[in-house]
């Protein structure tokens, strides 16, 4: 039986692996699961009926806005965050070659931790309240992360950018961006430091429409520009020299990959703060279970982290009531021990 | 067909230079080998000629016009390069594999043509992979793995392969199983083939054109059975030897002095 599916027209042709559309199918189906369960579940429980006539357009004023304002926005937030993370970890792991690559580890993440760090403390007046619209805190970390992704490729520079020099540059500047942070919240406003300690954990707490309606267009057009080059991740992924010898331009997509993963990156950590590990465990799920051929990676990878965000908000939300847990403390406990399986088990082969 | 040569070509890294003023002209339809010393830069000239190296002065010229002018997935239709032991991402396949050779063909919305099917399958046939194409590259054997490389370079459909050191870290069976493949692809479709290999006696069978390379130039070239002499390999490798005649095709055949067993030898005459 034949594995993959073509499809083809005269100006378009497309390659579907089977596998990876199983695959697929599950993860899209637990995806609706978490996302019922999110809607449904909270201190108040909208029991299956009531969603069901939420859903159709007649339910209950209160059961409406439960679902409508306050959960469906967050748990769209958390999926769209999820997905960013997991394809921008996805994109870099490619472009690096290292399964430990992740935009944690070459500091975007961290990038976005210190722009809402100094824009907390720079904006505070001496009342401790800021002095511009807490709604520039997104585009402050937008901006930090894009500038660490930007400083990353420059000084990494050297006739070309080569993945070694990225991974190591990426790691001082994480480093970097780390004790920035710290030194920040130890200096600035003890009120500021707590506020930017519950975002540097990574947390959808109070996202609304108006975060969805920016956060799921720009990832998803990402995304799909993702999809559309993911053979050329394919190609870098079998090293310089046959990459080239195929006609791959290395040194262009490289910066593409740059760019695209750090504006998806940039964009979930704006909204989320710094969920951690997602973008790290979720592409290597990904590539245990489809293999590393992008085009069915990406999409994969990108449902588990939306997965792992959704379930790990709707876990922080409801297990310890009334207390509110940020997302990021779970992707982070469960995110934490992979890493130490993964190296372990890079040690050993 | 596609002709391949370079003129006044200067190769090095940093101020050390390691190629100098080469011109070469690769035989069209025919086995070229280079041969020479660790260091003596074949594998360096190699990948000049597949545009991986940017020549420091001079130019490789592919049918008539220098390499560097054209666009990559031009080249990339004409020249097919296999570099030593290429690295294989976990879990890849080797249909996933040998796919990728027909990158220079495809667009962001043209990824799988009939054309790109045919190629895939084609080089599958040939390299005899087709059985194993559901695989993962990194379960494969050591020729195997090999076979689906080159399977990779041929759906590139160039009329020209390059090859570095392609029996490098193969067992006996495979390397001959490899080069006899690649002598296949010469005879039956005409491909231009221009390869490392370090084994003299293999090169010196499997060739057509012998090219020995020397302090930064071509020693000698030439049909194997006219080139390789004692001489040659004194010059060449700095190491004395006598040449025979391979009783099998007739191609010359190099068998090292050394000091092996003399001492052995010398032992049973005192004793």
């Amino acid at each position: 039986m034949r594995k993959y599916i073509s499809f083809r027209t005269s100006r378009f042709s497309f390659f579907l692996d089977k596998k990876g559309l199983g695959y697929f199918s599950l993860f899209f189906l637990v995806a609706l699961i978490i996302a019922y369960l999110s809607v449904s579940l909270g201190e108040y429980i909208v029991y299956p009926s009531d969603v069901f006539q939420v859903i159709m357009g007649n339910g209950e004023k209160m059961h409406s806005f439960i679902i409508t304002t306050l959960r469906l926005p967050r748990l769209l937030v958390a999926l769209f965050v999820g997905i960013g993370l997991a394809t921008s970890g996805a994109i870099l792991q490619g472009m690096i070659r290292n399964p430990l690559a992740s935009p944690d580890i070459i500091g975007i993440t961290g990038g976005g931790s210190f722009a809402v760090v100094m824009f907390l403390t720079l904006f505070s007046d001496k009342s401790d309240s800021l002095s511009v619209s807490i709604h520039w805190q997104p585009v402050a970390a937008f901006l930090g992360a894009m500038i660490i992704g930007l400083l990353v490729y420059i000084l990494a520079y050297q006739g070309g950018v080569s993945p070694i020099r990225i991974i190591l540059i990426g790691i001082g500047l994480s480093s970097l961006t780390q004790a920035l942070t710290t030194l920040g919240m130890i200096l600035g406003p003890i009120y500021r430091a707590s506020q930017a300690n519950i975002w540097l954990t990574g947390s959808v707490y109070g996202a609304n429409w108006d975060h969805v309606n920016i956060i799921a267009p720009v990832t998803l057009v990402l995304v799909i520009i993702a999809l559309l080059i993911a053979r050329r991740i394919n190609v870098q992924e079998l090293g310089d020299d046959l990459a080239a010898g195929v006609g791959s331009h290395l040194q262009r997509d490289r910066l593409l990959f740059l760019i695209i993963s750090t504006a998806l990156a940039g964009v979930a950590v704006s909204f989320a703060g710094g969920v951690g590990f997602v973008g790290l465990m979720a592409p290597h799920i990904a590539r245990r279970l489809v293999g590393s051929s992008y085009g069915a990676l990406i999409p994969i990878s990108a449902l588990i982290g939306g997965i792992l965000v959704m379930g790990a908000d709707l876990i922080g939300r409801t297990v310890f009531l009334p207390l509110e847990v940020p997302a990021g403390v779970f992707t982070a406990s469960i995110g934490a021990p992979y890493f130490i399986y993964l190296l372990f088990r890079s040690k050993r082969s | 067909m596609n002709s391949l040569t370079t003129k006044d070509l200067i190769l090095g890294y940093g101020e050390e230079t390691i190629i100098d003023s080469l011109d070469i002209d690769i035989p069209e339809g025919e086995i070229t080998v280079f041969v020479g010393g660790n260091g003596c830069g074949k594998s360096t000239l190699l990948r000049s000629m597949a545009r991986l190296l940017k020549p420091k002065d001079g130019e490789v010229v592919l049918d008539g016009e220098a390499i560097a002018k054209l666009s990559t997935k031009e080249v990339a239709k004409q020249l097919a390069i296999l570099p030593q032991s290429p690295v294989t991402p976990e879990g890849l396949t080797v249909l996933q594999l040998v796919k990728q050779g027909r990158y220079p063909y495809q667009s962001w919305f043209k990824q799988w043509s009939n054309e790109d099917e045919e190629a895939v399958e084609e080089a599958l046939r040939v390299t005899n992979m087709t059985e194993f194409k559901e695989r993962s590259v990194d379960s494969l054997s050591g020729g195997q793995r090999q076979r689906a490389w080159i399977a990779m370079t041929l759906a590139q459909d160039t009329d020209i392969i390059l090859l570095d050191e392609p029996t490098t870290y193969l067992d006996m069976t495979y390397q001959i199983e490899i080069l006899d493949l690649l002598f296949e692809l010469n005879e039956r479709e005409g491909k231009t083939i221009v390869m490392v290999l370090h084994d003299l006696n293999l090169a010196s069978r499997y060739a057509n054109h012998i090219v020995a390379l020397k302090e930064r130039g071509i020693y000698a070239q030439g049909k194997p059975e006219d080139v390789v002499t004692c001489q040659f390999v004194q010059d060449v490798f700095e190491m004395t030897c006598n040449v025979m005649t391979d009783p099998l095709f007739g191609t010359p055949m190099c068998i090292p002095h050394g000091r092996g067993r003399c001492l052995i030898q010398q032992q049973r005459q005192s004793g």
